[in-house]
């Protein structure tokens, strides 16, 4: 690699940019009481909170790879009218606001909802304030990190192999999961990872559309909001140190898939 | 000024009120639960008054060294429960909270009303599990209006401001709870005249009359 030296205003401008980002995780970390740390990481409550936004992320993980795959390899693949609002439409969660997000999902979703007016009627289900209710507000909200990865992988990979594969005879079904998939694997493992990290920190669609309860719909995020608002915010610093370290330990981890050996 | 949610529509009022009174003084707004509020000012954020909605929180600021001279209780509020407007679920009473097929949120035990719903239903001898722990007043509300859940315990003021959109029923006294508010200066205040004036005009006649009009008790 070229050895190179930054003229002087980027450095500093850089270096500012830098801080911006470093200082207020510096804050998190001086200020966290980590005598009380090791009795806060094993309180009922945050084990019940982290158990929670395990199992609620790698559902979401699991409900986006099964919808968000396909949707990724038809945007990829099918050229139909709309396309390009479509997919804006269902990449929205990533720049909306979340708790717009939560307030849609209530009024689809919900009780009174479009859909959840019948799923109630009809079968009983009720959504908000359930754990599955965590799940569709994390999903929404991940899903399109996956979906754009998973899409850019297949527009790079190379479609030779799968004409290969189509002139030896085999299905188009055959031919996505022996062919495709394998192929795209890396861009796959990034997009799930990205969009678990995401599901893992959602806050914001998640108390407005399946509410705050311990156990049931209490995920980390929402734990350290509560937290906070008490008379032991010192508490919220340390689940706030668990998640990102895990935020961080994903993001090293992904930045070579993104990056290559950068 | 730094205020309790509970206090949201009645302190615009005494804002705007106040500023004419007072040429050259601008009101700034600051509305959050108390607890979060508190947190904000042990942080370091710039707060000239608050209006807590309880007792505790107040003395959490005192216990900090946050305070200038003593807080001053300036209006005291009710519980009630609120419902969908019609009542569909026929809630009468705090037993009825815990009648099956009754979705029953209330707020978190981190802000007051949420402290205070819960020695209600202690002292009717109620138990009932809360679907969710909302983090204050004002979401319990949109919850009923928008139909996810059927009852929670609010303030008074609180279901008088949302209109028709929902109904209140009350608690009988034997089972209220009743919230006081005190406020005080926060120490530190960059305009702690102004802020002395304010507390001067909520406690003032006219002050409390703007209160009595959103639903709030008189000092």
């Amino acid at each position: 690699m070229r050895r190179e030296r930054a003229p002087l205003a980027i450095g500093i401008l850089a270096a500012a940019g830098a801080a911006f980002f470093v200082l207020p995780l510096v804050g998190l970390v001086v200020r966290t009481p980590w005598a009380d740390a090791l009795k806060a990481v094993t309180s009922s409550d945050t084990l019940e909170a982290l158990r929670l936004s395990l199992v609620a992320s790698l559902s979401a993980t699991g409900v986006a790879l099964v919808l968000g795959v396909p949707l990724a390899w038809v945007y990829a693949r099918i050229d139909f009218p709309g396309r390009s609002i479509l997919r804006a439409l269902t990449t929205l969660p990533m720049v909306l606001p979340p708790v717009v997000g939560g307030i849609a999902l209530l009024l689809a979703f919900g009780r009174r909802g479009l859909l959840g007016s019948w799923l109630e009627s009809t079968f009983g289900i009720s959504l908000p304030f359930t754990t599955a209710g965590v799940v569709f507000a994390e999903t929404f909200v991940a899903m399109p990190f996956l979906v754009l990865t998973v899409e850019a992988g297949l527009r790079s990979m190379d479609r030779r192999y799968e004409d290969a594969a189509r002139t030896l005879g085999a299905k188009r079904w055959t031919i996505f999961t022996r062919v495709t998939l394998p192929l795209i694997a890396p861009s796959l493992f990034a997009g799930a990872v990205l969009c678990w990290a995401r599901a893992l920190g959602e806050f914001g669609a998640t108390i407005t559309f399946a509410g705050n309860f311990p156990g049931v719909t209490q995920t980390m995020p929402l734990a350290v909001y509560v937290l906070l608002a008490t008379s032991n915010p010192e508490g919220s610093f340390i689940l706030s140190i668990i998640l990102l370290v895990v935020s961080l330990v994903v993001l090293v981890g992904l930045r070579h898939r993104w990056l290559g050996s950068a | 000024m730094f205020a309790a949610a509970s206090l949201t529509d009645s302190f615009k009022v005494l804002a705007t009120s106040f500023e004419k009174q007072q040429a050259d003084v601008l009101v700034k707004l600051n509305f959050a639960g108390t607890p979060t509020l508190v947190t904000q000012i042990e942080q370091g954020a710039q707060a000239d008054v608050l209006a807590s909605a309880d007792a505790a929180n107040m003395d959490r600021l005192k216990a900090d060294g946050l305070t200038s001279g003593d807080a001053q209780l300036f209006a005291h509020n009710q519980l009630e429960i609120v419902v969908a407007p019609g009542n569909p679920k026929r809630i009468n009473a705090l037993a009825d909270l815990a009648k099956p097929g009754v979705i029953y949120i209330s707020e978190a035990a981190t802000v007051p009303a949420g402290k205070y719903s819960q020695q209600a239903l202690r002292k009717a001898g109620v138990t009932v599990r809360p679907r969710s722990l909302e983090t204050d007043v004002k979401s319990v509300i949109s919850k009923i209006e928008l139909g996810e859940a059927d009852a929670g315990i609010v303030y008074t003021t609180d279901v008088r401001a949302a209109g028709a959109k929902v109904q209140g029923v009350q608690i009988p006294a034997a089972y209220n709870v009743v919230a006081a508010y005190p406020i005080v200066v926060v120490k530190g205040a960059k305009n702690s005249a102004a802020a002395g004036a304010f507390i001067a005009y909520v406690l003032s006649a006219a002050g409390q009359s703007t209160l009595a009009s959103f639903g709030f008790q008189p000092a």
